[in-house]
């Protein structure tokens, strides 16, 4: 089915189904259209996974149709082991989002969901495009919708939250085009496959590295330019909180893996040094402010940033490695564990600011000190609540554990140090999601609004539960996710470790 | 057999899962039918196992394959496993049946308003089932990661159910505790399986162990200019990990307050199976440990500290419930020495009696519990043995193998440790060797104080709690029943278990500590088995140990029954060694103020200064307002008002003419 243009479907069937659902009408039809929309594109892209070949790392499912032909620019869409797994999480993320929002949503929901919908199909073609300026358009177009979700939506300081956003990651992608100019006049070509091979000067090399840092380092986000991820979470609904910390930051990561290393990696090995302090510095200096949060999205989304160190530290460990033991043997094992720390954390963050929007939408406050002993009134949220704070503390048997235990132990082979400080997150992870589980589910009911708390309904408990099993199944077993991103991450550290100087 | 093998855990997870799951449906007695059929299962085909005794070492699945490594989940069962595999699913078997007569009625211990107290009987079983499944997959691992998974396993079903309880501050508070003391432990662990994989390339136990030769020269350098044996390294991480579990000092602080759980736990996790998970990995890696006489002298230190310092916190404690804490943690002591000592069978096979006497003796402190209406406090008690003859004469039975009455187990095991000690010969054996020597008599001491308090002397109830005392159910004593028999019994194995050639291929101890065969030369006096366990015991009899014990039996005897004005004098005069034992060395408060309150002000510091002033407040939100100011003094030139624009092209115009005119000529 869809032979040869599976992934346009992808991309434009949500985007058209938003505008449906933009014109369905508040009362009655957009969420029912809405929801269909999302599951259609769900199953359409299990598509993907059934039709995906895992040997070699070739593009698949690709079309390509020019553009703009003055610029050589074209409509050329692919996937390979490592997008694929997040077309799936986004179109996943997504349907979870339109439920979550069916009955909370009360101010404009036609819109409300179309915006979600249109943010599903270009993020889709982010993850897709294989030409740099088609992937530049879909990566700008996505802060549209995201900038209207928190705007409109969003909380009392919605539009500080909302123009910070939207100039941090603003501010990061501008860059990143004059690069893809730059290497554009080289190449003579925007194909990402073409500038993946372009060879460039180590000057060159440096500069470009630095700005995709800045485009990618934000969106991921990377300790220092992270400070906007917090006040968009606080602000934005609860799906937009969501689909943030579930999709979009992954594109971060997924920047890093598809832009820096294949296309300067002479720059990357020079300056993995610089990642890796920002990833330590995420991981430790995040974990510790995590700690004396008060707001619970704001915890978790300082624990998001934690656990994205984890990310980047998994992917540019492998040059110190080499450097130390003169081959990138065993590499791979910390490119794995960043790509599965990457979709677990789209799991475990999701369903985190979902729990939190669970209890928002009762008692409308997210301060802990508000909550206490929500497990006498709502136990089977709370069993859930403490499996998803269990798989963020990075436990075993859940999904958590895969990516953190994998970067652990490449990270050994880097160096003693690094693998210290990342280890740390076991204690502090665990000290300040196990304290908000104690401040918030634990103990006696102290305040009456808390006495008056319902457990969760059937949507909820659906939607929670969908989540519940992919981090279980994620976390017992990882095998079929690893051998999918196999050959494409091994093309990865064969880009990574030829130097494309020019001689 | 390999199904056998996956049946083993798995009936028990299956069990866990219908009680949890769907324990509104199938009612308390659906719940505690299926898990107990569930462990049932696993205890029985765990006994099979041990009888079948075959080596296996196989995968069932693969978990990952990443490059050159697989990482599975499998098995691998040798003796060691079987004989952990039978004392858990046994243990856990008599604690399922303990239950159902201890939670009977835990609605009582839940708010009116909370709904906790629903499922709670269904949920207790739903999580000992899982403990079990847990701690099955840790020991019959055969690799580290799925020992790391058993071992994370364990810990988040002791933190369910210390806190289980959830409406008690002071239970969620100590399942905190656990949880985040634990994780230092895992800290070091992972560190060490980490290294481990990093210079073998496998997290396999048997491919780790044929590449231990190639990485045994291996030094690092971890701090500039200092060389250390890699071997050291991990050696050192891997136990710091069983310091965690295993409650050694300084990483013990969590399993005192882990008695705020309900008592069947106390029992299985904290006492029997779950802080012995330590003891079992580091015999599991004694060709590691074997490697590294700086571990190994770390490990006695650290053991033989725990075992002396700890016994000592235990005479003063007045909960019964943290009495039987205490000499849990001082009796890992002794394990952990053993341990040390490269004694790893004799550790193993304290552990194993440990686990029969130590559940017993939770056990029937939750039996007196019961009766006494939930006061643990042993001061309110006394003269119990008439009330309850079961529960006193298996009280009798666990404290005097605890202390190590000749004919209990403990005698042979406690004893075979001690000697270990004094026939090792690596540094801090000395101190080891007096540390173990005294805690016998501090371990007979407090043992039986608690014992003379809560069942003989004159009864110190209210009356009310008075008339009502009797002897539990029989689902409560028939397990306490079960388990003194191997309280006595399981001593007898030291032939062939720690003196004969049992654990031959499974422990390795290597020539320079030739501990283990030197103890069995001195058993193997003759040919005949019982002619060798009777010289043993006679030895034993002329022993310092045996003799201590006496006297510490005999001094709280005097103390706590016959003249109860000595204890008082004693409190009067020596109020600040009271005090030191009675803060637990001071350790919670230090621990608190220094690990918990400077990670706050850290936090708390970073985020004010880090974040908010220089991030957002310096670079963030003071570029935006760079950009404001900017423009608001540009937007000054931009008025609006013609004869201003006039005005400054005419001084446009006259700075261009006046530049032609005067300063062009000197280009």
């Amino acid at each position: 089915m869809f032979d040869g243009y599976l992934l346009s479907v992808l991309i434009w069937l949500p985007i058209i189904g938003g505008i449906v659902t933009l014109f369905s009408g508040d009362t009655l039809g957009a969420r029912p259209v809405a929801l269909l929309v999302s599951a259609v594109t769900f199953f359409i892209s299990l598509l993907l996974w059934t039709g995906f070949n895992p040997e070699g790392y070739q593009m698949q499912f690709v079309e390509f149709a020019p553009w703009i032909e003055s610029f050589k620019i074209n409509y050329h869409l692919g996937v390979d082991g490592i997008s694929m797994p997040l077309i799936l999480l986004n179109t996943l993320t997504t349907v979870l989002i339109i439920l979550a929002g069916w009955e909370v949503i009360k101010h404009k929901p036609a819109q409300y969901m179309a915006a979600f919908l249109i943010m599903e199909g270009v993020i889709n073609g982010v993850f897709a495009a294989q030409d740099s300026i088609l992937f530049y358009v879909f990566f700008e177009a996505m802060l549209i919708p995201m900038f209207i979700v928190i705007g409109i939506w969003g909380g009392d300081n919605r539009i500080y939250a909302t123009i910070k956003f939207f100039l941090y990651t603003f501010f990061g992608s501008v860059f990143m085009l004059v690069s893809l100019i730059y290497m554009y006049n080289q190449a003579g070509s925007f194909a990402i496959t073409d500038l993946q091979s372009v060879k460039l000067s180590m000057t060159a090399q440096i500069l470009i590295f630095l700005s995709f840092l800045v485009a990618f380092g934000v969106k991921v986000p990377m300790w220092p330019v992270h400070t906007w991820l917090p006040d968009a979470h606080v602000q934005a609904p609860t799906g937009g909180s969501v689909i943030l910390a579930a999709v979009m930051l992954k594109i971060g990561g997924y920047g890093f893996l598809r832009f820096s290393l294949p296309m300067v990696p002479d720059a990357s090995s020079e300056l993995a040094w610089l990642v890796i302090f920002m990833s330590l510095t995420a991981i430790v200096y995040i974990g510790f402010i995590a700690l004396v949060q008060n707001d619970m999205k704001k915890l978790v989304a300082y624990s998001s940033i934690a656990h994205m160190g984890f990310v980047t530290l998994g992917f540019f460990v492998l040059f110190p490695i080499i450097a130390n033991m003169g081959s990138s043997e065993g590499t791979l094992l910390g490119l794995q564990g960043g790509m599965i720390q990457m979709v677990s954390h789209g799991f475990i963050s999701g369903a985190m600011f979902l729990c939190i929007g669970v209890l928002y939408d009762r008692m409308h406050t997210r301060e802990i000190t508000a909550y206490g002993g929500v497990s006498n009134r709502m136990p089977k949220f709370a069993a859930l609540f403490v499996l998803f704070a269990m798989a963020n503390t990075g436990l075993p048997g859940t999904s958590g554990f895969v990516g953190e235990f994998m970067v652990i132990l490449t990270s050994f082979k880097a160096n003693f140090w690094i693998a210290f400080l990342a280890t740390t997150t076991l204690i502090i992870g665990a000290a300040y999601t196990l304290w908000l589980v104690k401040r918030v589910i634990f103990g006696a009911v102290t305040n009456p609004k808390v006495a008056e708390l319902i457990d969760i309904n059937k949507r909820e408990t659906l939607i929670l539960g969908i989540l519940a099993i992919f981090v279980l199944v994620l976390g017992l077993w990882p095998e079929p996710l690893v051998h999918v991103m196999n050959d494409s991450l091994v093309h990865v550290i064969e880009q990574a470790t030829t130097s494309k100087l020019v001689n | 057999m390999q199904a056998i093998y996956i049946a083993i855990p798995l009936s028990a997870l299956i069990g866990s899962i219908i009680a949890g799951l769907f324990g509104s449906i199938i009612g308390r007695k659906g719940a505690h039918t299926v898990t107990l059929l569930g462990v049932g299962i696993s205890c029985l085909l765990s006994i099979v196992v041990l009888f079948d005794d075959t080596y296996f070492n196989g995968s069932v699945y693969t978990w990952a394959k990443v490059g050159d490594t697989s990482f599975d989940v499998g098995f691998m069962i040798d003796r060691l496993t079987t004989m952990m595999m039978v004392v858990v699913t046994f243990v856990s078997l008599m604690v399922h049946v303990y239950t159902i007569g201890y939670m009977e009625d835990d609605k009582h211990n839940w708010p009116e308003d909370s709904r906790g107290g629903d499922n709670s009987y269904q949920r207790f079983f739903s999580y000992i089932s899982l403990f079990t499944f847990s701690m099955l997959m840790l020991v019959m691992s055969n690799n580290f990661m799925q020992l790391f998974f058993g071992w994370e396993a364990v810990g988040l079903v002791s933190y369910l159910l210390i806190g289980f309880w959830s409406t008690r501050d002071t239970a969620i508070f100590a399942n905190m505790k656990a949880f985040l003391v634990n994780r230092v432990g895992d800290f070091g662990f992972l560190l060490g399986i980490a290294a481990i994989w990093t210079y073998t390339g496998s997290v396999d136990y048997k491919e780790v162990f044929e590449r231990l030769p190639n990485i045994e020269h291996i030094t690092l350098q971890i701090i500039p200019g200092q060389e250390w044996l890699l071997v050291s390294i991990i050696a050192i991480c891997l136990f710091i990990g069983a310091m965690g579990k295993s409650a050694q000092v300084p990483l013990h602080v969590w399993l005192p307050d882990s008695m705020e759980g309900p008592t069947p736990i106390s029992a299985l996790i904290h006492a029997a199976t779950m802080v012995t998970a330590g003891i079992f990995m580091v015999s599991r890696m004694s060709p590691i440990f074997e490697l590294s006489d700086t571990a190994l002298s770390m490990i006695l230190i650290v053991g033989a500290t725990t075992a002396f310092f700890m016994g000592m916190i235990g005479i003063v404690q007045n909960d019964i419930k943290r009495v039987v804490a205490y000499s849990t943690l001082s009796q890992l002591g002794y394990m952990t020495v053993a341990l040390g000592a490269s004694a790893y069978s004799s550790a193993v096979f304290h552990l194993m009696t440990h686990a029969f006497f130590k559940a017993l003796l939770f056990l029937a402190a939750g039996s007196v519990i019961i009766a006494m209406h939930h006061e643990q406090d042993i001061r309110k008690m006394g003269g119990l043995k008439k009330y309850m003859p079961i529960t006193y004469w298996t009280s009798l039975i666990g404290s005097l193998a605890l202390i190590g009455f000749p004919f209990f187990s403990g005698f042979f095991s406690k004893d075979l440790i001690i000697e270990s000690v004094h026939e090792a010969d690596i540094f801090g054996a000395h101190y080891a060797y007096w540390m173990v020597l005294l805690g016998v008599f501090i371990t007979a001491f407090y043992s039986f104080r608690m014992f003379f308090l809560v069942f003989h002397g004159e009864e110190r109830m209210d009356a009310h709690t008075k008339e009502h005392l009797h002897e539990p159910a029989n689902v409560v004593t028939w397990p306490l029943i079960a388990l003194a028999v191997p309280a006595v019994v399981s001593g007898y194995f030291l032939y062939p278990m720690v003196v004969g050639d049992y654990f031959e291929g499974v422990i390795y101890f290597s020539e320079e500590h030739p501990v283990i065969e030197t103890i069995s030369h001195h058993y193997h006096v003759s040919e005949s088995g019982f002619l060798n366990l009777l010289t043993f015991v006679m030895h034993g009899l002329m022993s310092p140990p045996f003799w201590l014990a006496m006297s510490g039996v005999a001094s709280a005897w005097f103390i706590y029954l016959k003249k109860p004005s000595i204890a008082q004098f004693g409190y009067d005069k020596l109020r600040w060694v009271h005090t030191l034992l009675d803060k637990k060395y001071f350790a919670d408060e230090f621990n608190m103020a220094v690990f918990a309150g400077g990670a706050l002000v850290l936090g708390k510091g970073l985020w004010a200064a880090g974040d908010r002033f220089l991030i957002d407040g310096v670079m963030v939100n003071g570029s935006a307002k760079i950009t404001g100011w900017f423009s608001s003094v540009v937007r000054h030139i931009q008025t609006g008002y013609l004869y201003h624009y006039a005005f400054s092209i005419i001084l446009g115009v006259l700075a261009i003419m006046s530049w032609l005119v005067f300063g062009a000529k000197y280009v």
